[in-house]
């Protein structure tokens, strides 16, 4: 327990369980990353950050800051 | 039906949905570059031709995920739908949708629908359709929707009559709102909005609650009435994440029943380019060696073309000098009109193949890689990844720059790299650096295959991105300004650049720069030529002074002429002026008549150089007119008898141009930008600053 986005792996695939509103831009919400849908680690930049995500149809970069404000829970 | 006036129709949609090659389709360059009151966004507007009798003038509006706001740029488009009263108030939205991320897309569409415009969903790239292994139930998806739904290729000119078509018919549009928003998230609050608010849409009444920061249009009656509606930012935060939420569920349920995807169809190529572009070694390689043909291009392709604007206007002014019957009128066009132009032509094809090379790019979806790679590097020198469009922008021109800056969300990222764009070598500055390095650096070459002159060019290059860096990295440590990330970027699909798209911009941004930064070189070269040409009494009765005060019989006629010529511009009203400043400059190694370019470059840099042709030029006898480069290399230092532009005055003057700030256009802009004085002046002084210290140190250790 205790995954974020930001303790995915490329590749890996994982379910957006909840997040703490203030922490999350409302146009990433905007942009389909809500509770509930499949995100998927698709790229890490070189310096670790930030990361590219597929998350509800949208390719989306974020930072890591953001990523680790994301629960999720791991898909195997 | 509006038969008399003009149809007002907003052109909506995400990024990268192909919403400016539909607008292109529709206008054609029929198109205009004007400002939003107030803003200095650009606002792109063309009329098209719907039908017979009916015409539409279509405004462009800058692309957006959600109507909620981020940046400045999407402020633009909820103060356009909801000021009734701004001259681009839609009579119809046309929402643009993009097969592939139909669902985010339809996210915005439901949106404006609740806004209750008659409005249309664009779907672009319906030819892709079948080998992206899509299918879409139009007919099933108009039904849910309660919408008319137009496919089109934009690129290839599908469909686009089919819309015209159906806007002719817009008045019968179904104008129900999709998502019932009340009742899922709190009916008697949402109650009580719409008894006090009777005249606005439910949707319009709610942005109107949670975007009164964004809504300056605001009657101070209608404020003060929406102001009594404030509930706490916690309560907003928790609505509007309800609001999302409701508005994904009802887009899921319509796309269950009419949108499918075939995976087996869908192509990986996406994903193989990322790879290779977006590798911690491959990626950064890719990226400079673009910069490099980026900047290799606009020395190589652009030198030709200026070297015959530069020549083509030396010979115009010598044809109307020549021509035209003598008097004052002439000698304005002369020596004030045609340089002056000349002085504007002159930067047409650098920065027309710089943003040749911008719009390409970010056509093609490479610029978001680009994003992503820069940005935890950027981060340490405060900025963001989106900083680096902005900072390449800046070697064409400043002031698009800093408007480029706008899309960068967090406000200490965005100022830092406002205030360090001025840094970047711009296109103003290169011919003052061309003509310098060719008067005082050899053309040679070392080893064989690096060309001395342009190691230097280079050399400024990378001494103005360093600066630019040092001093973010400085800001970032000085200014105490807390924020809270809100960095999202899309990574769009790779696609083909369309021509017709990368041309217009081309041509827009050039025009603007034309039309903005062109004006005030005209205008300045104008008045210098006056300032130059007129004085006060000693400039009056020049001949009669130097008559009486050389020895003047022992003189033939033509040192004669010349000694008078250039007592007129020593005593004309520029002439004092440079004077005054004598004393100042002198450290870095200028004389008064430098210092007169150097006073007229404050307000542009490039003007530097017309001004020193309007001097020399003015200075002469009026016979050897030739290119500036040749009247600079003639020019001597009177006491010594030294070339007047040797290494010392011009590595100071090289230095000086590298740092000062010297354009009243950018400093106008980051006033806008900023909304407060307190940074350009800023800017000013911390730049001169360091301009004039780095040429004075220069020019003792080198002469």
């Amino acid at each position: 327990m205790g995954d974020t986005i930001a303790s995915l792996l490329i590749g890996e695939k994982g379910i957006i369980q909840d997040f703490c509103l203030d922490a999350i831009p409302l146009n990433l919400l905007e942009m389909g990353c809500l509770p509930g849908k499949e995100v998927r680690l698709l790229q890490i930049a070189p310096l670790k950050d930030p990361l590219y995500i597929k998350v509800n149809g949208s390719h989306l970069a974020i930072r890591i800051e953001t990523a680790k404000q994301i629960n999720i829970t791991k898909l195997r | 039906m509006k038969s008399n006036s003009l149809l007002n129709i907003a052109l909506v949609g995400n990024p990268n949905t192909g919403k400016t090659s539909l607008f292109n389709q529709l206008t054609g360059l029929n198109q205009k570059v004007g400002n939003y009151p107030g803003i200095t966004v650009d606002k792109k507007q063309g009329k098209c031709k719907i039908s017979e009798h009916l015409t539409a003038e279509i405004t462009d509006l800058p692309g957006t995920y959600s109507i909620n706001p981020t940046t400045l740029d999407e402020t633009i488009v909820l103060e356009t739908l909801l000021n009734e009263k701004n001259n681009s108030f839609p009579d119809l939205v046309i929402v643009v949708a993009e097969v592939e991320n139909l669902k985010r897309n339809l996210f915005l569409f439901s949106q404006i629908k609740d806004l209750q415009f008659p409005s249309i969903l664009v779907i672009n790239m319906s030819d892709q359709m079948i080998r992206k292994g899509i299918t879409i139930d139009i007919d099933a998806l108009k039904k849910e929707l309660k919408s008319e739904i137009i496919l089109i290729s934009a690129r290839k000119n599908l469909g686009i009559d089919a819309l015209k078509r159906e806007i002719e018919n817009y008045e019968n549009w179904n104008t129900e709102p999709i998502a019932n928003i009340s009742d899922k998230i709190d009916s008697v609050f949402f109650e009580t909005i719409k008894t006090a608010f009777p005249e606005f849409s439910l949707y319009k009444s709610w942005l109107l609650i949670t975007q009164q920061k964004n809504c300056s249009f605001l009657s101070s009656e209608l404020h003060q009435k929406i102001a009594a509606f404030n509930p706490d930012s916690e309560k907003i935060k928790k609505y509007q994440h309800k609001e999302t939420i409701y508005r994904y569920q009802i887009i899921n349920e319509i796309l269950k029943k009419t949108y499918s995807v075939d995976k087996n169809e869908a192509t990986d190529l996406r994903s193989r380019l990322d790879k290779i572009l977006t590798h911690k070694i491959y990626g950064y390689i890719i990226f400079f060696g673009i910069l490099m043909l980026i900047f290799q291009s606009i020395f190589e392709w652009a030198s030709l073309p200026m070297d015959l604007i530069d020549s083509l206007f030396a010979n115009l002014s010598e044809l109307a000098k020549t021509n035209l019957p003598k008097g004052t009128f002439t000698n304005l066009i002369a020596e004030g009109v045609i340089p002056g132009i000349g002085g504007i032509v002159i930067f047409i094809p650098q920065i027309a193949i710089l943003f040749l090379f911008i719009a390409t790019l970010e056509e093609t979806g490479y610029m978001s890689r680009v994003v992503f790679l820069m940005d935890k590097i950027m981060r340490k020198f405060g900025m963001s990844g989106k900083s680096i469009i902005p900072l390449i922008s800046g070697t064409a021109c400043a002031i698009p720059a800093i408007m480029a800056s706008r899309n960068i969300s967090d406000w200490k990222e965005r100022l830092i790299t406002i205030l360090v764009i001025p840094f970047t070598t711009c296109s103003a500055r290169l011919p003052v650096y061309a003509i310098l390095i060719a008067l005082i650096i050899p053309d040679e070459r070392i080893f064989g295959i690096f060309n001395l002159q342009g190691l230097t060019l280079m050399g400024l290059y990378l001494l103005g991105f360093a600066a630019a860096i040092s001093s973010a990295i400085l800001l970032h440590n000085v200014l105490k300004i807390k924020t809270q990330s809100l960095f999202v970027i899309e990574m769009p699909n790779y696609k083909l650049p369309s021509f017709k798209n990368v041309f217009y911009e081309v041509v827009e941004k050039t025009k603007a720069f034309i039309f903005g930064a062109g004006k005030i070189i005209l205008a300045l070269s104008i008045i210098l030529w006056f300032l130059a040409s007129n004085g006060s009494e000693k400039f009056k009765n020049a001949a009669e002074y130097v008559t009486t005060q050389e020895s003047a019989n022992y003189l033939n006629d033509d040192v004669l002429n010349k000694k008078i010529a250039s007592y007129k511009l020593e005593h004309s009203y520029i002439g004092v002026m440079g004077k005054v400043i004598e004393p100042v400059i002198k450290p870095m190694g200028y004389d008064w008549k430098i210092g007169i370019a150097l006073i007229s470059s404050f307000a542009a840099r490039e003007v530097f150089i017309g001004a020193l042709a309007t001097i020399y030029n003015v200075g002469s006898d009026g016979e050897d007119v030739g290119t500036i480069k040749e009247r600079m290399a003639a020019e001597v230092d009177p006491v010594t008898g030294e070339k007047r532009f040797n290494f010392a005055t011009g590595m100071s003057l090289l230095l000086f141009y590298a740092f000062a700030m010297q354009c009243i256009g950018t400093l106008a802009i980051v006033k806008r930008e900023t909304k407060s004085w307190k940074w350009p002046i800023l800017q000013l002084t911390g730049m001169g600053a360091l301009a004039y210290i780095v040429s004075v140190i220069t020019y003792t250790i080198l002469s």
